[in-house]
């Protein structure tokens, strides 16, 4: 063709912010990564250097939110600020289930995601927060299919998988991955017909039981969280088919984070590779002790949290 | 002889999965690249959005830093966005300590410039050299070009800012085509990597 090329000043005016593809998108950035919870700005810049993606800003980190008991809120509006302020990669914060005026506050401070997250006491035993309401986007957890198609119907433009938060053992973060697999798996074998009884089944819509189907994952990334505490860990989790990890108690209830938090970084981008994975692995000091989640009480359990 | 061009993508972290789809149905063989010898069996390269600070630290880590900034000398096609771009520019003007990058485009860059989260955006852009009207350009925490060299040349802007530009056989753009069904950039690097080979 022939015409004229356009000058490069001339741009479309209408610009749009908080679109869908801009949420989920910023998901997509995060993928192959690893991201920590910090609970201040000198953590926060520890795991930056160390390579992490983003980092979770909250008060506790888990294991010390069980040890604590009480009712877990979002953090103090200050030590979300120091930590955007310490560090230029994304920063994330948690609000707790159903608790939309803390999200309304967290997407005030600029925070770049919310974990609408069940390590929080809930807000709300019926009801989650209406995340389509916000510019800023949403991760949210889930221990199976269902839970998840819900949390995204509801406008999560991420999903981790739960597992259990603050116990440093990965069991229940397998469980909890291989289940939202494998019913994605089960779906793609499904014709027509079978959708809608597979929506009804999991009690999430329609045309996102059959936008999964057809895709064959979820339509947002899916990362893996709760109980990731070494580098073989995180490794274990990618190969499984999580586009990332979270990180939480691991790293810093561990005798050297900055140490660790490197390791688990290479491991989660050479999650194939068991040589790089053992090199990581070497001299890392104490692990966080951990809790055997068979003797974790119900009651106890965050990944119950949530509907 | 094949005349399909092999093109890698920077696959240390980020959104690598969405070039190799885009790459792919721009009529290239496309296949991540994570190790020096995977790097020298491609004829061009393409770096991901993702964590600039990130992918800077893996690579030098696992020893591509050197190899790359080799091949890019060289010559070898390189295409970057968002983080990619950062990658590729020359200087950043207020880069983390011990922030390194590939270069390979005379240009000095500002990470986050169009903000946080919140501020990120959709809009058309239009880019010269890119035909049937403006692209979907979708901004993630995007960085934009403060300035460039006399060898760059800059094929868009948005807002009176630098988004996307071309220096021989380097080009980069702020903004993730990969996340949209509109694969007129990849389509054009891929030319890019035939007439380079």
């Amino acid at each position: 063709m022939s015409t004229t090329l356009p000058h490069s000043n001339q741009s479309d005016d209408s610009s749009a912010i908080g679109t869908s593809r801009v949420k989920r998108g910023m998901a997509e950035q995060l993928k192959g990564g690893v991201i920590m919870d910090v609970v201040n700005a000198e953590q926060a810049k520890i795991a930056e250097d160390a390579g992490a993606v983003a980092v979770m800003a909250l008060e506790r980190v888990p294991a010390d939110i069980r040890k604590d008991g009480g009712v877990a809120r979002m953090s103090d509006p200050n030590m979300i600020e120091e930590i955007i302020g310490a560090v230029s990669i994304p920063v994330m914060a948690k609000s707790r289930i159903g608790h939309f005026v803390e999200a309304q506050v967290l997407q005030s401070l600029g925070v770049d995601y919310i974990d609408e997250s069940e390590v929080l006491t809930p807000a709300d035993e019926v009801n989650h927060s209406d995340k389509w309401a916000f510019t800023t986007p949403f991760v949210c957890g889930a221990t199976n299919l269902g839970e998840a198609l819900r949390r995204i119907a509801e406008g999560a433009a991420m999903i981790r998988s739960k597992g259990e938060a603050g116990t440093g053992n990965v069991v229940e973060a397998v469980r909890h991955l291989r289940q939202i697999k494998n019913e994605i798996a089960r779906l793609r074998g499904y014709d027509n017909n079978e959708l809608f009884a597979a929506a009804k089944e999991l009690r999430a819509p329609y045309e996102l039981v059959k936008e999964v189907a057809e895709l064959g994952k979820l339509p947002v990334v899916l990362f893996s969280a709760g109980g990731v505490a070494t580098p073989a860990d995180a490794a274990l989790m990618r190969q499984l088919g999580a586009e990332g990890v979270f990180v939480g108690s691991g790293i810093f209830k561990s005798g050297d984070p900055a140490k660790r938090a490197a390791a688990i970084v290479k491991a989660t981008t050479f999650y194939d590779d068991p040589k790089i994975i053992a090199d990581a692995s070497r001299n890392l000091g104490e692990a966080m002790v951990g809790i055997n989640c068979d003797t974790l009480p119900e009651a106890e359990r965050y990944a119950n949290r949530g509907w | 002889m094949s005349t399909t061009p092999v093109i890698g993508v920077l696959a240390l972290q980020g959104d690598v999965r969405e070039h190799l789809i885009a790459l792919a149905a721009a009529d290239a063989v496309a296949r991540p690249v994570r190790r020096p010898e995977e790097l020298a069996e491609v004829d061009g390269l393409v770096v991901p959005g993702g964590e600039s600070t990130t992918i800077s630290k893996l690579a030098t880590l696992f020893g591509l830093m050197e190899p790359l900034r080799e091949r890019i000398a060289a010559g070898m096609p390189v295409y970057g966005t968002c983080a990619g771009l950062i990658m590729l520019a020359d200087k950043i003007l207020d880069p983390r300590s011990g922030q390194e990058t590939f270069g390979g485009i005379d240009m000095i860059v500002r990470r986050n410039a169009f903000g946080r989260q919140n501020e990120s955006f959709e809009a058309g852009v239009t880019v010269r050299g890119v035909e049937d009207g403006p692209v979907e350009g979708v901004f993630i925490r995007a960085p934009w070009v403060e300035s460039v060299g006399a060898e760059v040349e800059v094929l868009a802007e948005h807002e009176g800012h630098i988004v996307a530009v071309r220096q021989g056989r380097a080009l980069a753009t702020s903004f993730h085509p990969e996340l949209t069904g509109d694969h007129r950039l990849h389509a054009l690097f891929v030319d890019m990597v035939r007439a380079g080979r």
